[in-house]
């Protein structure tokens, strides 16, 4: 009996990020057109969108190999576990421990291989100039992380990301490593998602664009399963944020329904937060050259190695 | 029949098969008979090991036969780190061997290849089954002799005889380093036996020498940056079932032989060697990545990320070199089992990988991955097989690569407690080396694959390229599989390395089997865990799952049409990424540490030559440590040369001078010594 609820309350996180991820999407495009004094499309669009999409016929390229069709479901899929492996509104949930934060890094990474494989497989340029930048980004996004991963790892003691959020629940305390972490984070978190400074998500001819480059080719419901997938990827982000540095709320293992309650509801009160401060920032900034990026995730490198340094030198930092 | 004289007989077969194959030169079926039975005798190797291994007996099975030193004999004997190896060895060596019977018919001169690939299986089952130093080095020196000979088997090739000169060069110096460890080792009483050294007690500059010599002797064969030149000229040059025993399988070799002395002879070790190997090996992991990353030769991409691949497996040795001798054996254990369980992997997705561009070669002839391209729709099974190996060598779950990769962060994760400054400030930079080659891993063999497999054919063999054999398509589907199979179930692979880790570190990591769901759990559920069967049984089924809901809701209309590219798609395949230009993001951010040039020559208005890209980048270890000493052996070899040409009275009068001077130096050290 314990074992069902336990799986319901597993299941349900799962359909929760996916309902949500287009939502995120849709509010933070609302909230960015507000702040440029426009009108916006609806918050629902992102749905609307996919379902358009759907009901759409493929065009495939003529050379397009099954890696091309069966690419987006594995990115989608990836990407997916990855979101529900994160803590949203409950920690120490019944699969909680099959993957930890290194686990789910490189789960990310696994979404990437695929995405940056099938921009390539068509053979266009556009594909290839994708492929090859989001490669770059990620091999220093990725070392950034993996540091990241290794302060919070130090400070906690655990990889486990419900035991993080529990430990930062209780022994929250401003540390400097974690200042470091947060930072950095944010850094890679932009860069993963393909955000303003790194890329825009708005455009789609431009000849600065990673991730649009790498899914030119797609269209109807294979476009929507990688749109899809992106939006997931945003979410995830978030809820990492929010699950490490804004823990407040999450449920504790076994709790009644209440607690789940209040634990759903501050998430999406992290989100909305969340996804405002994303607003704010991308209006606020002016996208960067391609060959700044580097620099940029440079800072974040650093930064979580230096936490992870201070971390290793002295137990206070 | 006893273990280890089962494993000798084996060897025994091997060695006549090499016989065998001299006699049958020129024969229609020389290329099946040989590796049919090399494959059945790599088999029966592969279970009596892996048999031994998993009965994990405690006594060890040794052998003296009266051959070698006439005072000592040689020693063979099969204990857990032997068995390990031995497993290692004969899957390389079955899986060429299957390979081998489909690829070997398109071998062009079989008899430069057959003789000498039993022989080389033989060679390295038998270094590491040797027990004492004589029958160590002779047997270390047949395998470099005949892995020689394989490398020139085609020597024609352009750039294969210079390849087999370096690789000659090194293996003697190698030799040379582990004729000098081995020395120091046996002392002045010189009992060469690894028993007796094993129970000598080793002074600690002794013991800090015989490290050095092992780095340079042991890592020039597993291509340690700076002693890695070599490889990838030579590993390529043979044939590609033999470049995966190479790469896959000699360099385990070679860390086979560091590990034993260091680990197992050399007696309690000390956190100043340890800085030492985390340092060379986190150099080497990224230094190889950047340089398979600029690579675009297939062949030689491999090698290079061969050379990452033992950088990541010297990291994690060197933090089970931390952890002993700060007395964590906990922590040892586990980087130990990560070092291991790396070996194991990386001998199969790297075979695997080799496989797959000996396939390659045979469908379009070609290593320059700019003369490939679209493979993956003549290929499909090929690009199957070795887009698993590409996932598993960049370390994605739910593939093998991860696991060990995963347990190595571990390790890193439990190196704050170490006591020594010193090695709190490495193990953090080391920590980032390797997460940044792990990262630059993914993007390389994005490279590799895409480039290759993906886009539109670039030449015309490109474009008609067919599916292999199948018996080439087996050893690659089996290798695959087996990455898989490992990635999944880690655990029975942890708890077979138990014995051999206890034998190193006098510890183990937990019984893992036992774990629900077949999770890997290092120390505590509530520190780490990872269980690689859920993460596959998770994305499988939401990838059904969304490939079932697409499908049921969704429109199925599926229209081919030409590719979209903005509007403005261009029929010539050159317009598409090459390997180079894959690079240039990278090259530019790492260009520094290649001295990257990039020249353009562009015509003048009105010209229409077309432009030209020139790219040059160095290895620099090659700038800055092989050509000046080239250089100086060179000016020596120029000035003493007039030696050659002395009367005999002043060559007399030469030999006079040389013993007193010697006798003299002789005297002086009597002295300082009293």
């Amino acid at each position: 009996m314990v074992l069902i609820l336990n799986l319901i309350t597993q299941g349900a996180q799962m359909m929760l990020v996916l309902i949500l991820a287009p939502l995120l999407l849709g509010y933070t495009r609302k909230l960015k057109a507000r702040l440029l004094r426009r009108q916006g499309p609806p918050v629902l669009q992102p749905y609307r969108d996919l379902l358009r999409l759907i009901r759409k016929e493929a065009v495939l390229a003529e050379n397009a190999s099954w890696l091309f069709r069966s690419g987006p479901y594995l990115i989608f899929a990836a990407t997916w576990v990855a979101a529900a492996l994160v803590p949203t509104f409950a920690v120490q949930l019944q699969f909680s421990w099959t993957a930890d934060l290194i686990a789910l890094t490189a789960l990310i990474g696994s979404a990437r291989f695929f995405l940056a494989l099938v921009g390539m497989d068509v053979g266009t340029s556009f594909g290839g100039i994708g492929s090859s930048r989001e490669m770059m980004f990620a091999s220093l996004a990725e070392p950034a992380m993996i540091m990241i991963v290794f302060t919070l790892a130090l400070l906690a003691g655990s990889t486990q990301l419900s035991v993080i959020a529990e430990f930062m629940q209780t022994h929250a305390s401003l540390r400097v490593s974690l200042g470091l972490a947060l930072i950095a984070l944010v850094i890679v978190a932009l860069a993963e998602n393909a955000r303003i400074p790194i890329d825009n998500p708005a455009t789609h001819l431009e000849l600065t664009m990673v991730h649009e480059a790498m899914v030119l080719e797609y269209s109807a419901r294979h476009l929507a399963v990688l749109e899809f997938a992106s939006a997931l990827k945003l979410l995830l982000y978030l809820s990492l944020i929010a699950c490490i540095f804004m823990p407040w709320g999450l449920a504790p293992a076994g709790s009644g329904l209440e607690a789940y309650a209040i634990g759903l509801i501050s998430y999406l009160g992290k989100l909305a937060v969340g996804g405002f401060l994303l607003a704010l920032f991308e209006t606020s900034i002016a996208k960067m050259r391609v060959f700044r990026v580097p620099d940029f995730l440079g800072i974040a490198l650093m930064l979580g190695l230096l936490g992870m340094l201070l971390r290793f030198v002295s137990r206070s930092f | 029949m006893s273990a280890v004289t089962l494993q000798m007989a084996c060897v025994a077969g091997l060695l006549g098969l090499a016989i065998l194959a001299i006699v049958l030169s020129g024969s229609k079926f020389s290329t099946a008979i040989i590796y049919s039975a090399s494959l059945v005798v790599s088999a029966i190797a592969l279970i009596g090991s892996l048999q031994w291994l998993l009965a994990n007996h405690a006594i060890d099975a040794g052998l003296t036969l009266p051959i070698g030193l006439p005072w000592l004999g040689a020693h063979f004997r099969l204990d857990a780190l032997a068995a390990f190896f031995l497993v290692v060895v004969n899957l390389g060596g079955g899986a060429a061997s299957l390979y081998g019977l489909g690829y070997g018919h398109h071998e062009p001169t079989p008899g430069r290849v057959l003789p000498f690939f039993p022989a080389f299986l033989a060679g390295m089952n038998l270094v590491v089954l040797a027990d004492d130093a004589f029958s160590y080095l002779l047997c270390w020196e047949f395998m470099s002799l005949v892995s020689w000979a394989l490398v020139m088997a085609h020597h024609r090739e352009a750039g294969n005889a210079k390849a087999g000169y370096v690789y000659l060069v090194m293996a003697s110096f190698g030799t040379l380093a582990l004729l000098l460890a081995f020395g120091l080792l046996a002392g002045p009483a010189g009992d060469y036996g690894f028993v007796a050294i094993r129970a000598a007690q080793h002074t600690s500059y002794v013991a800090a020498l015989v490290l050095i010599l092992m780095l340079l002797g042991a890592g020039s064969k597993a291509g340690l940056v700076p002693l890695h030149v070599w490889l990838p000229l030579a590993h390529p040059a043979a044939p590609s079932h033999v470049s995966a025993l190479m790469s896959g399988v000699m360099t385990k070799v070679a860390i086979y032989g560091f590990i034993r002395v260091v680990f197992d002879l050399l007696g309690p070790p000390t956190w100043q060697g340890s800085v030492v190997v985390l340092f060379l090996g986190s150099i080497t992991a990224v230094m190889g990545i950047l340089h398979a990353m600029m690579e675009k030769d297939l062949k030689r991409l491999l090698a290079y990320s061969t050379i990452e691949n033992v950088g990541i497996i010297f990291v994690s040795l060197g933090l089970a070199l931390a952890f002993k001798a700060n007395a964590m054996p906990a922590a040892a254990a586990l980087a130990m089992t990560a070092a291991l369980f790396h070996v194991l992997n990386h001998s199969i997705f790297k075979s695997l990988l080799f496989f797959g561009s000996g396939a390659i070669l045979t469908a379009t002839g070609e290593r320059d991955m700019e003369h490939l391209g679209g493979l993956i729709r003549g290929m499909p099974l090929t690009a199957f097989t070795f887009l698993a190996g590409c996932m598993a060598i960049s370390a994605l779950p739910p593939l093998n690569g991860f696991v060990s990769e995963w347990l190595i962060f571990q390790a890193i994760l439990l190196s704050p407690d170490l006591s020594q400054l010193g090695l709190k400030f490495l193990v953090p930079a080391v920590g980032a080396m390797l997460a940044l080659s792990a990262a630059l891993a993914a993007a390389c063999f994005v490279k590799a694959f895409g480039v290759s497999f993906l886009g539109r054919p670039r030449t015309t063999v490109a474009a008609g390229a067919q599916e292999v054999d199948r018996w080439s398509l087996a050893a690659m589907f089996i290798l695959a599989g087996l990455c898989l199979l490992i990635g999944i179930i880690p655990a029975p692979i942890i708890d077979m390395l138990a014995p051999v880790v206890n034998a190193l570190v006098a510890e183990r990591m937990p019984v893992q089997f036992a774990n629900p769901w077949l999770s890997i759990v290092p120390i505590a559920e509530s520190r780490s865990s990872y269980n690689g069967l859920l993460v596959f049984l998770f994305i499988t089924i939401s990838t059904l799952a969304a490939i079932e809901i697409i499908h049921r809701f969704a429109s199925r209309a599926v229209r081919r049409a030409p590719a979209w590219d903005c509007g403005f798609p261009d029929p010539s395949p050159a317009t598409q990424y090459t390997a180079g230009g894959f690079a240039q993001p990278i090259r530019r951010v790492f260009g520094p540490l290649f001295d990257a040039r990039e020249d353009v020559a562009m015509p003048a208005p009105g010209d229409t030559t077309a432009a030209r890209l020139t790219i040059r980048l160095r290895d620099l270890t090659w700038d800055v440590l092989y050509a000046p000493l080239a250089g100086a052996i060179w000016l020596a070899a120029e000035h003493l040369s007039h030696l050659q040409f002395l009367t005999i009275r002043k060559y007399l009068s030469l030999v006079f001078a040389l013993l007193v001077i010697l006798l003299f130096v002789l005297m002086l050290v009597m002295l300082v010594w009293s």
